[in-house]
């Protein structure tokens, strides 16, 4: 009991004390409240960002990977595109090799030969020469016969006149003009007159043809006796009546003429007309020694595949004489071995 | 009594054999034939033909046939006077005399135009004389031939015309015959006959003519050589099969000696036929320059002067224009400097005009065969030709043409650089645009170029910027460093002085 009426007096204390804990308590509380938030944002805000971080360092991871995986991938793309090119630009360069080896050697021996070309040209200019030549000599020749002519003429030309003034030769007795006695020896024309015959016109007999009935020429002289006017016209003609009823006769064309260009064709179409109309049986009959027997193949010139053109087939014309050389090219390009190494190819055709 | 009587007939007859022959001897006058005309002798004459006599009938015929030849107006008389049918009924039964002076009139009248020829054809004239050309006489046959030829070479339906009356046998017929003469005529006649059309031609050829022909080709006669040539050229100029057919007739060494012969026409006449065969094919130009026919034609271009060497220069042309081994084969022959003198020497547009289109043929294929040409000087003489002010059109056309071929191959720069001085805008752009494909890859060339004013003539060309002329020269002028295309830029010594002026000296 005692401890109660302890207890009774000291009710005030008690409740005094506990006024003032309780009034310290609410004094302190506010401030032990924004202490407990402090931490509590600190402890959480430390926590997220550990979360974070944790986050980007896997997502880190992640892309890390990721992108390596595409650049490797890509790389292998560049790679392989890359020794595709570096290939197809070395099979084009010896392509090319392969091209100009090989259309030089066609062009020189079907199309274009330089030194055949030359060749031709040399012997057309040794040609032309001796065309040159040939044809000088031959202009050469005309003019040498044509001055040949000319002086035949005029030799006898000379002649007849020297025949003309043979009356001016000189006699025993009196020189001539051409022989003058001043003169240690007579003049050229002096021994031409000597040397020819005086010229002695022929006197034609003088007969006037009485009447030329068919007028031979158209200029000949105008008849100045006419004769004696016949029944019938002079001359070997017939009686006018003749020649009037032969002057009016239809015209009558030679033989050639008047058939037909055609009439051999003609005649044979129509003997064959009327050979095909008498004919009895269209399937002539044959004699058996006219029978046809089908051909039969040889059994070395054939195969399944059809006629072997055994030097019977003519391919291509060959030039002999665009020919360089008789034999055949060689190959010049080595083979590539990295082709036979290597399984895979890069390029796209057949290597 | 009967003396008498008798001599009035007598009379008579002697003054008409004197009337006919007084007649035919002035009708033979140009001058007289007005005044005859006038005096109505076509009416006189008409009943003269039917005369009694044949000698006044011969006289007669042949005083027409004289008037019909004088000139048209007259022939037309003698076919409006109905005098054809009594010569054509005539001519089947006369003389040999009066066939002859038939033949002439129908030979007079045809002559003239193509429709006298109908008329001559439309009175059945054809079948009379090609029955004259089966008669004995030489002369009658001639005088057919003659008449024959006369009718054909109008055009391709009288040639024709002739063909079908069966002329072409008997014409070939008379080229065989020993009288020279005839052989001309009938030549001539089926010369004229072929050359209308291809058909014609083939007609006469299949009657055997070119064989006969040929074999006439070494005569020494030359009136009958420039008949034979003419006729061939006619047959080959139609097709490649004909220009064969008179090539197999082998006649090529020895028609290249006919270019030296002394007849002009002769000459004319084979260098024709070797163009006519040379101009179908590259194989028959071949086989004419295998045989040294471009030599011997271009000896004669040289010799010869004005038309006559106008087939030579054809020729040459044809030739070059196959292919560049043949046209090779006319520069190694010497062709070009003979074509260059032709161009230079003749006075004739149409002669300068071929002898252009041969250089323009010849120097079109190659480089090489451009340089070949342009060094014989011949560029200017093309220039020339084309600025000329009183030129034809044809010939600046050609020279024009020829000019362009040759240019765009040629790089040989020597003989361009003249052009740049004086050639106008639309050549100068070809001579340019050699320069400018030269120049880039040749630094010789380069140099030279600046050395020979070129240089500064292409900056002085206005060109208009974007045409082909300024892309050349801007190619040009690529090749060059700044400074010297800039030194010869017209207006650069000016901006140097205005540079002198601007520039202010550091005191």
């Amino acid at each position: 009991m005692a401890a109660l009426v302890r207890l009774t007096d000291q009710v005030d204390e008690i409740i005094n004390s506990i006024y003032d804990g309780k009034n310290q308590a609410e004094e302190e509380r506010l401030r032990e409240y924004k202490a407990a938030v402090k931490v509590q944002a600190w402890f959480r805000a430390s926590r997220s960002r550990s979360y974070l971080k944790h986050l980007n360092k896997c997502a880190l991871k992640v892309q890390r990977t990721y992108r390596g995986y595409l650049g490797r991938r890509y790389f292998r793309v560049l790679l392989k595109n890359t020794v595709f090119i570096m290939k197809l630009n070395h099979y084009n360069s010896m392509s090319c090799k392969i091209q100009k080896m090989w259309r030089g050697y066609y062009v020189r021996k079907y199309i274009f030969n330089y030194y055949s070309r030359k060749r031709y040209l040399e012997a057309l200019q040794i040609k032309n020469h001796t065309i040159r030549g040939e044809l000088t000599e031959f202009a050469e020749q005309q003019e040498a016969a044509r001055k040949r002519e000319e002086e035949k003429n005029d030799k006898k030309r000379q002649e007849y006149e020297a025949r003309k003034r043979h009356h001016l030769v000189s006699t025993e007795v009196m020189p001539g003009i051409y022989n003058s006695p001043f003169l240690p020896y007579p003049s050229e024309t002096e021994y031409l007159l000597r040397s020819v015959k005086p010229l002695i016109r022929k006197k034609a007999a003088e007969k006037e043809p009485l009447f030329d009935p068919v007028c031979a020429s158209y200029n000949s002289k105008v008849p100045t006796v006419l004769p004696p006017i016949p029944q019938k016209p002079q001359g070997p003609f017939r009686e006018p009546i003749d020649v009037q009823k032969q002057r009016y006769k239809p015209f009558q064309p030679s033989l050639r003429v008047a058939t037909d260009f055609y009439s051999l064709e003609k005649a044979r179409q129509q003997l064959k007309d009327a050979e095909w109309v008498t004919r009895i049986n269209d399937n002539i009959l044959q004699p058996f020694t006219h029978r046809s027997i089908p051909y039969e193949p040889l059994l070395h010139t054939t195969s399944k595949f059809g006629h072997l053109p055994y030097g019977t087939k003519f391919f291509r014309h060959e030039y002999i004489d665009r020919h360089i050389v008789p034999q055949n090219f060689k190959t010049l390009v080595p083979p590539i071995p990295i082709f036979d190494k290597l399984n895979d190819t890069y390029s796209q055709g057949q290597v | 009594m009967s003396r008498q009587v008798l001599q009035v007939f007598e009379q008579y007859q002697k003054s008409r054999t004197q009337f006919v022959q007084t007649v035919a001897e002035l009708a033979s006058r140009p001058q007289n034939i007005e005044t005859l005309q006038n005096a109505g002798v076509m009416s006189l004459l008409r009943p003269l033909l039917l005369d009694i006599v044949p000698a006044i009938q011969q006289t007669a015929a042949l005083a027409l046939g004289r008037l019909a030849n004088y000139n048209d107006d007259l022939a037309e008389a003698v076919v409006k006077g109905d005098i054809l049918p009594q010569l054509v009924y005539s001519l089947a039964e006369q003389n040999r005399f009066y066939k002859k002076a038939a033949a002439f009139v129908l030979r007079a009248v045809a002559k003239h135009s193509p429709q006298l020829a109908q008329s001559v054809v439309d009175c059945g004239a054809l079948d009379a004389l090609v029955i004259c050309l089966e008669e004995f006489d030489p002369g009658v046959k001639e005088s057919a031939a003659w008449a024959l030829g006369y009718i054909a070479r109008h055009n391709a339906e009288l040639a024709q015309a002739v063909v079908d009356a069966g002329a072409v046998p008997l014409l070939v017929l008379c080229i065989q015959e020993p009288e020279m003469s005839l052989k001309r005529i009938a030549a001539s006649a089926l010369s004229d006959i072929c050359k209308h059309s291809p058909e014609l031609a083939q007609t006469v050829v299949d009657a055997g003519a070119i064989a006969h022909l040929a074999q006439m080709i070494l005569n020494q006669d030359a009136k009958l050589k420039r008949q034979v040539f003419s006729a061939l050229s006619q047959i080959a100029k139609h097709s490649v099969d004909l220009a064969e057919m008179v090539v197999e007739a082998e006649i090529f060494p020895a028609v290249l000696t006919c270019l030296k012969d002394s007849d002009e026409y002769v000459k004319k006449n084979v260098a024709t036929l070797i163009r006519e065969i040379a101009k179908h094919t590259p194989e028959l130009a071949q086989l004419i320059v295998n045989a040294g026919g471009v030599a011997a034609v271009v000896d004669y271009v040289g010799e010869s002067k004005c038309n006559v060497r106008l087939p030579g220069i054809m020729m040459l042309g044809y030739v070059a224009a196959h292919s560049e081994n043949l046209a090779m084969a006319v520069i190694v022959s010497k062709g070009v400097v003979q074509l260059a003198i032709a161009l230079s020497e003749e006075q004739e547009d149409h002669i300068q005009a071929a002898a252009a289109w041969a250089l323009g043929q010849i120097g079109r294929h190659t480089p090489e065969h451009a340089k070949a040409v342009a060094v014989a000087n011949v560029l200017p003489k093309l220039l020339q030709c084309y600025l000329r002010a009183d030129a034809s059109e044809d010939l600046q056309t050609k020279s024009k043409k020829a000019l362009k071929n040759i240019l765009q191959k040629c790089v040989h720069l020597p003989a361009l650089e003249p052009l740049l001085h004086d050639a106008p805008p639309n050549i100068l752009k070809h001579v340019v645009g050699q320069f400018s494909k030269v120049l880039p890859h040749d630094s010789k060339a380069r140099r030279l170029f600046v050395t020979s004013g070129g240089l500064k003539k292409i900056q002085e060309i206005k060109a208009e910027p974007g045409s082909a002329l300024g892309e050349y020269i801007n190619t040009i002028n690529n090749c060059y460093p700044e400074e010297i295309v800039k030194y010869y830029s017209p207006g650069y010594s000016d901006a140097l002085l205005e540079r002198v002026e601007q520039f202010n000296p550091k005191v």
